[in-house]
């Protein structure tokens, strides 16, 4: 049955494979040896374990497939992938050099991983995640039995309980609620106290101030034999706003994950040549500028530095967001983060860490996130305002019903606490994060992952959308958009473009109807590929090196020319194709009002062609991160508010400058952790509905907030009046809350667009 | 009336018991990895052999 319902196991790996050595030199993404047992790390009894970040695994059969070709290696003790996490972890006897072994065997069935190490990605919010659910649990079983007491107390009152009954009931309510609310209170009593001890108040202030003084006074009331015990408001106050906040750290968690991909990127190793030449692996913070280190081709370049030896193409996308890569040789600079396509490439270390291109950048972004005004959301906004005058009115309860009516402190003391309990802000605890919980959760179904809990507010008055052009408002692939009529050239080229994994090649080849692909093609690094045909050499590559003139600029994209003996050199060129739905969602921006610009790092006549094809008006080309920064800076001082979006590396400083800002999954890593949003898919659209939905959510909170004050102007004329019970508060109180989460629902049962 | 001083006590005392489960299912790392725990139920039992060797221990 197991074998039906996945695929087929692979045969489990022979013991005495060693990593297979890689000879400098040799082509494709090369697994190279010792990359991952500079990761493993021994642990107290003496096995060594290896923690991986496994990417492509989806379901139980590649769990089983993983666990299965790992578990065949006799020295491994323990092999275990959590599917929800992605990460696996394998523990064996015996050597540390197994773990390339190990996690060779892992790519081999097709899965990417890449080493972490535990110990820098957090485990904090985790831990808190789960402090939250045994606080959420106690408070609900809680609440449960307290409810279940309660409701023998008001039954007892229309049947006529006896006083010593319901004081013994009293005391069961007090037994189960007061630990309860010792235990399941801690994170807001916690919050509330950070917020006094800085002398800012926050939402937590006044529930902690309303649970602690319900539990307390009904105590009181319970030991003196009263009537009046609101155990069961208090602890259903406390369930009731863990759920939301519950909620809300859990809607986040995936978003959390990206996050610490991040981190791990950072942990990769580093091939260093010795003074004898040999090979050796590193990691990354043990590099020094000076060494010399060896990158195959197909590998990403850790540091940064200058080519000693070898010629290569280089894919910068990372850096610059541009498709095409370019040609690098002896004496460039080559920057850490890109990749190296082509061929090995010897490098002079010059900068490592922090000092790298890749952290400069990462420092800009830093940077211009800790100018960015602390936002300060709605639900403080109103705190902010609401517990001065609900603790103010509390008080002058006290003080009318003491100095004018003359009533006993202690029945003054008491109408005060209902007063607290009443205007507790529970529905207002529960406003904003009902609504976001469910917006987030409508959005998330569409591929768009919101990251932060402020973005969906803050995303409510934009009036300006800033696009990068390469990889946001372009799909970042290239396309084939103008050929030689020669249907002949045409096939030939093809042909040899079909050998290579550059990406002109490619597209070339995507955009000729199938075909052989040539034999013994030659791939000159940096210049382009060459075969020998029975006619002589024919050349695909670039313009000087197929011996075209260097003429005026006049073409706007990547070209590859064609040269073949006998014939006139034939150009191809291409363009970066805009997303299929840019033009609609730049037209639907401006029918809201919104301004539209791209602020790109790419040259001026491709951007202004994208820029006319889809109607914006306003464009800036080949801007440096820097230059983005400040413009975007300069927008928000003059009073804009700015979504930026955008997929670059050198995007992410303005990402986090931006009021908000969006990235497409396929951006790159830092970038997509600075972004407040990230998408998924071909479509621009997310763009669009984000903005739609975040003026929903906004419209809703606002609704909430009306019916959670409409009920405290109800409820609290009647608590200063003395008249509340327990029975009344509790049924105010829950039916307020089940208000505003009904009122937050609609928002997912809405018609989508 | 008088059957309530047990009564109670019984209920509350099965309500714990309940609680307790919860908090020791939370603390053993049961909802660790909730999609991979739905599918692990289909394997052959010396399919999770290694992972099962070590079940204290997992996952982190």
């Amino acid at each position: 049955m197991t074998e039906v319902l996945s695929p087929p196991a692979a045969a489990p790996r022979p013991d005495d494979e060693e990593p297979s050595a890689v000879p400098p030199g040799c082509d494709g993404p090369a697994p190279s040896p010792g990359r991952f047992a500079s990761f493993a790390t021994a642990d107290a009894d003496g096995q060594f374990s290896l923690h991986l970040m496994v990417d492509g695994a989806h379901c139980g059969g590649c769990v089983r497939k993983i666990e299965r070709a790992l578990g065949g290696f006799g020295e491994v003790t323990h092999a275990r992938l959590n599917l929800t996490t992605k990460r696996l972890v394998v523990r064996w006897d015996g050597l540390q050099d197994r773990a390339d072994a190990l996690a060779d065997t892992v790519e081999g069935l097709g899965f990417g991983v890449i080493p972490f190490d535990p110990a820098k990605i957090g485990r904090g919010d985790a831990e808190e995640e789960k402090k939250l659910l045994r606080a959420m649990a106690v408070a609900g079983f809680a609440a449960a039995n307290v409810m279940l007491l309660s409701v023998s107390v008001w039954a007892g009152h229309a049947q006529g309980m006896g006083q010593a009954t319901r004081d013994l009931l009293h005391w069961f309510s007090a037994l189960i609620a007061l630990p309860a609310i010792l235990y399941a209170g801690r994170p807001f009593f916690h919050s509330a106290w950070a917020a006094l001890s800085k002398r800012h108040t926050n939402m937590d202030v006044p529930i902690s101030l309303a649970v602690v003084l319900a539990g307390g006074v009904s105590l009181w009331e319970t030991m003196r034999s009263g009537p009046h015990a609101y155990f069961d408001s208090a602890v259903m106050l406390l369930f009731f706003l863990l759920i939301g906040r519950f909620l809300d750290r859990r809607a986040r968690g995936r978003a959390r994950a990206a996050a610490e991909r991040l981190l791990s990127l950072g942990a990769d190793a580093v091939t260093v040549l010795d003074e004898a030449g040999r090979q050796k692996h590193v990691r990354i913070d043990q590099a020094r500028p000076g060494m010399t280190a060896f990158v195959a081709a197909g590998q990403r370049i850790a540091v940064d530095g200058r080519v000693v030896e070898g010629r290569s193409d280089v894919d910068l996308s990372l850096i610059s967001g541009e498709t095409v890569p370019e040609p690098v040789g002896p004496g460039d600079a080559v920057f850490a983060g890109t990749l190296n396509q082509t061929g090995p490439v010897s490098l002079r270390i010059t900068a490592v860490g922090d000092d790298t291109l890749l952290g400069e950048i990462v420092r800009l972004m830093e940077l211009a996130e800790q100018r960015r005004a602390r936002f300060v959301t709605l639900a403080d906004r109103i705190a902010r305002h609401y517990a001065p005058v609900v603790h103010a009115l509390a008080l002058l309860t006290f003080l009318g019903w003491t100095l004018l009516v003359g009533i006993a402190w202690q029945e003054a003391l008491m109408i005060a606490v209902a007063v607290l309990i009443i205007t507790c802000p529970c529905a207002i605890g529960l406003a904003v994060p009902a609504v976001q919980v469910i917006a987030s959760g409508r959005l998330m179904r569409q591929g768009i992952l919101l990251k932060t809990a402020t973005a969906l507010e803050r995303l409510v008055d934009i009036d300006t959308v800033v696009f990068d052009k390469t990889g946001t408002l372009t799909t970042g692939k290239l396309a084939l958009v103008d050929a030689p009529a020669d249907d002949t050239a045409m096939a030939d080229a093809a042909k040899i473009a079909r050998a290579s994994r550059h990406p002109l090649a490619r597209a070339l080849a995507a955009a000729a109807p199938e075909g052989p692909s040539a034999s013994s093609v030659v791939e000159v690094p940096g210049c382009g590929l060459e075969w020998k045909s029975t006619a002589g050499v024919v050349r695909l590559g670039s313009r000087a090196w197929c011996g075209v003139a260097d003429e005026d600029a006049t073409s706007v994209g990547p070209e590859l020319w064609f040269a073949r003996p006998d014939c006139p050199p034939a150009r191809f060129q291409f363009r970066d194709t805009p997303r299929p739905d840019a033009a609609e969602v730049v037209n639907g921006l401006k029918r809201h009002g919104i301004a539209v610009e791209i602020l790109s790092g790419d040259r001026e006549a491709s951007v202004e062609a994208i820029a006319r094809s889809l109607g914006i008006e306003r464009w800036h080309s080949a801007v440096r991160p820097a230059g983005k920064t400040a413009h975007l800076e300069s927008l928000v001082r003059s009073g804009r508010t700015v979504l930026m979006v955008g997929d670059g590396l050198n995007d992410a400083p303005a990402l986090a400058a931006a009021t908000v800002s969006m990235s497409p999954a396929t951006a790159a890593d830092i970038t997509q952790t600075t972004a407040d949003a990230v998408f998924q898919g071909e479509r621009l659209q997310p763009v669009l509905e984000v903005l739609t939905v975040a003026r929903r959510a906004d419209r809703l909170v606002k609704q909430n907030f009306a019916l959670a004050f409409g009920y405290n102007v109800l409820a609290v004329p009647l608590a200063v009046a003395g008249l509340v019970t327990p029975l009344i508060a509790a049924v105010a109180m829950s039916a307020s809350s089940i208000i505003v989460v009904g009122n937050a629902l609609r928002l997912a049962a809405a018609r989508q667009r | 009336m008088s059957g309530l001083i047990y009564l109670i006590p019984v209920a509350l005392f099965l309500g714990l018991v309940g609680l307790g489960a919860f908090l020791w299912a939370l603390r053993s790392g049961q909802f660790d990895d909730l999609e991979g725990a739905a599918e692990r139920i289909l394997f052959d039992d010396e399919d999770d052999d290694p992972g099962a060797k070590e079940s204290r221990n997992d996952g982190r």
